[in-house]
């Protein structure tokens, strides 16, 4: 029989039985198509609920002015969503924030008006992540300030609006950002997409490459099916063809996904980061795809490696997990301060891809660096898959006692 | 017709291995790190013929059997199926040879029509042939009613039908079965023994390893006996009742064990 008529026949077979697995169909179709925009629909309307219900909250308060500055109190009272609560003597704050009986209060310490400025101490729950109470209240209290400010400029003679400011800035300087939006874009979800899109290439290979393998040893069907008369390395390439294929479907669906969940999510996502999502384009996602089909070849080689020489499904499981850890942590890489893709981080398997998708999604891809990185993660798959047939063909694989 | 010559296998053992066997007795096919699991063993199987494969466990049975059916490969020696070489020519063995043990798996994901078919395919079988094929074989095995249901919903005894299908499905010339029966109730070892007595008269060869001295008895032509990776014994099932010195095989069979270099390892090991 030709060999490519034998890898058909393998991997034809390896499909059908692949499509009808519960697991995989969950790891391939289920968790990039449904899990992955639930999750992010989750993550992005919490946000948005939260934010918005920071701001319209009605936040107590407790007061205590030892300065007489009646104006400060009558700030925050004018301000909406703000409610005084006596909580007894100014010991009582800290214990009072704690147990939420008020969300901040503030302390006006007597000072010396002539040498000093009008002091209001805020004392709120800064562990909190999600808390707007410093926002809030330096925004009620703002206008009061403005006033203050403007009484004392009076003072020294600036009475006009330029005459004010030139007092208060003699020197400006003025941010002019060189970045286009798309590299802006680039750089917030160039992080996490290209995690997203490798972890998924790995995850959809690897319960079909477990089965393919020490599945097929646990079952007992291994044995009858090297007796029959094909190569063994029409064998491996027909297994490896389905691993291969299951990552890329699996790379192919949360790359649509996360593409078409982009699009529809920009309006609701709304101010500046939903335009600048709008400008990382589907053909940017395609040309992210075809770099992850490398890596998905090389993920595909190792787990079938792994899976052949494991005797049990379970034995299988425990090894390919290194393999997940030495996949996760190169491919974070774009989300670390200051790594940035160049000649020598173009070397490293999985962050190159990594951080290539990054500058893909920036736009700021060299496209000669990006064939480099692509014909040297197909070669390196190439020689892991040469392994693997290598390694399929040793008894003490096989037959492992 | 199956010739076998001088065979031998010697596994390499990993450094951690200690001598001896399993048991604590001295095992004599371990030197070093060297394990001769076979040692020139030599016979023959005429086309027609069942011999029987017999030998206490680790005997090196399924060693033979592997290395007779191109999983792995010889050290020493070779083995010729009607003159093709295993050495020289593994695939077009494995094109000769169906194999069925008693742990042989099927994939449970697909029916019996597909995993039949499946083999049918890998062993060149001419895709115009192999539906007419498969149902013939499903018919004679009565396997009609469950052709297309799932592998994973069988009972055991559909299952070993599956797994003699899938054997048979190429109709090949020499049957290697490594303990067909073994785990087997009543019912479904019945089967199989049926199908090994049919095969006898289809002119096939057959090897066949076994434990169950009832079904050497009722099975076999001759028989060959290894212990410690050697062969003891070969001749017809009334001389190794001769040879063994008792009319009741099972008795006869640890007459003949009791002879050999295993007798002393199993000794020490009690």
């Amino acid at each position: 029989m030709k060999g490519i008529s034998a890898i058909w026949i393998v991997a034809r077979k390896e499909f059908v039985e692949m499509i009808r697995d519960r697991k995989t169909l969950f790891f391939m179709l289920v968790l990039p198509v449904v899990i992955i925009p639930l999750l992010g629909n989750v993550v992005v309307d919490f946000t948005l609920d939260v934010a918005k219900e920071e701001a319209s909250k009605t936040l107590e308060y407790a007061i205590f002015d030892d300065a007489g500055e009646p104006e400060v109190e009558a700030a925050i009272e004018r301000a909406p969503a703000f409610a005084k609560v006596e909580i007894g003597p100014r010991e009582a704050i800290r214990a009072a924030i704690a147990a939420d009986e008020i969300d901040f209060a503030l302390v006006i310490p007597e000072v010396d008006r002539t040498t000093e400025p009008l002091t209001v101490e805020l004392h709120f729950d800064n562990a909190s992540q999600t808390s707007s109470v410093s926002k809030r209240v330096q925004g009620a209290l703002l206008g009061y300030g403005e006033e203050l400010r403007d009484a004392k400029l009076a003072e020294v003679g600036a009475t006009t609006a330029e005459a004010r400011k030139l007092l208060l800035e003699p020197m400006a300087v003025v941010e002019r950002g060189t970045a286009t939006d798309r590299e802006v874009a680039g750089e917030i979800a160039g992080g996490i997409l290209p995690y997203i899109f490798i972890m998924f290439a790995l995850l959809g290979a690897l319960y079909p490459a477990i089965d393919l393998g020490a599945g097929e040893k646990e079952r007992g069907t291994l044995e009858t099916l090297l007796l029959a008369p094909i190569r063994r390395r029409d064998i491996v390439l027909g297994k490896f063809l389905v691993i291969f294929g299951a990552g890329v479907i699996s790379a192919t669906l949360v790359v649509i996904t996360i593409t078409v969940w982009i699009a529809a999510k920009m309006e609701s996502i709304g101010g500046g980061a939903g335009e600048l999502l709008s400008t990382i384009g589907p053909l940017d996602m395609v040309l992210a795809w075809v770099v992850v089909l490398p890596i998905t070849a090389v993920f595909a080689a190792i787990l079938l490696s792994i899976s052949i020489y494991a005797k049990s499904f379970k034995e299988a499981q425990s090894y390919s997990a290194p393999l997940q850890i030495f996949a996760i942590l190169p491919a974070m890489a774009p989300m670390l301060p200051g790594v940035e893709l160049g000649w020598g981080t173009a070397l490293i398997p999985v962050t190159n891809v990594s951080l290539a998708i990054k500058e893909i999604i920036k736009g700021t891809i060299d496209p000669m660096m990006l064939v480099v990185i692509i014909a040297s993660s197909s070669v390196i798959a190439g020689v892991l898959l040469g392994l693997c047939t290598w390694w399929f063909s040793r008894e003490e694989v096989l037959f492992r006692q | 017709m199956l010739e076998v010559e001088k065979l031998g296998k010697t596994f390499k053992l990993p450094r951690r291995a200690k001598a001896g066997s399993k048991t604590g007795g001295v095992d004599p096919r371990q030197e070093g790190r060297s394990f001769h699991a076979l040692r020139e063993v030599s016979f023959k199987v005429e086309a027609g013929e069942i011999l029987g494969l017999l030998g206490p466990n680790g005997a090196g049975k399924t060693t033979l059997l592997r290395t007779l059916s191109t999983a792995i490969a010889p050290t020493r020696g070779t083995a010729r199926f009607d003159g093709v070489d295993i050495r020289e020519e593994p695939r077009r063995v494995r094109q000769r040879i169906g194999f069925l043990s008693g742990s042989t798996g099927l994939y449970g994901r697909l029916s019996p029509r597909e995993m039949v078919s499946y083999y049918g395919r890998l062993h060149g079988v001419p895709a115009a042939d192999l539906p007419a094929r498969v149902d013939a074989l499903f018919a004679e095995l009565e396997m009609q009613s469950y052709a297309d249901k799932r592998n994973d919903d069988l009972s055991t005894g559909m299952k070993q039908k599956v797994s003699i299908a899938r054997t048979l499905v190429h109709d090949p010339d020499i049957i290697i079965l490594d303990e067909p029966t073994s785990g087997l109730d009543v019912h479904a070892a019945a089967g199989i023994l049926a199908m090994i007595e049919g095969l006898r008269t289809t002119k096939k060869t057959v090897l066949f390893s076994t434990h169950h001295m009832h079904e050497v008895d009722r099975l076999c032509d001759r028989v060959v006996l290894i212990d410690v990776g050697t062969k003891v014994f070969e001749g017809s099932v009334a001389e190794m009742r001769e040879a063994g010195g008792d009319e009741a095989l099972d008795r006869a069979f640890l007459g003949l064990l009791g002879k050999g270099q295993g007798a002393t390892l199993r000794k020490g090991a009690a």
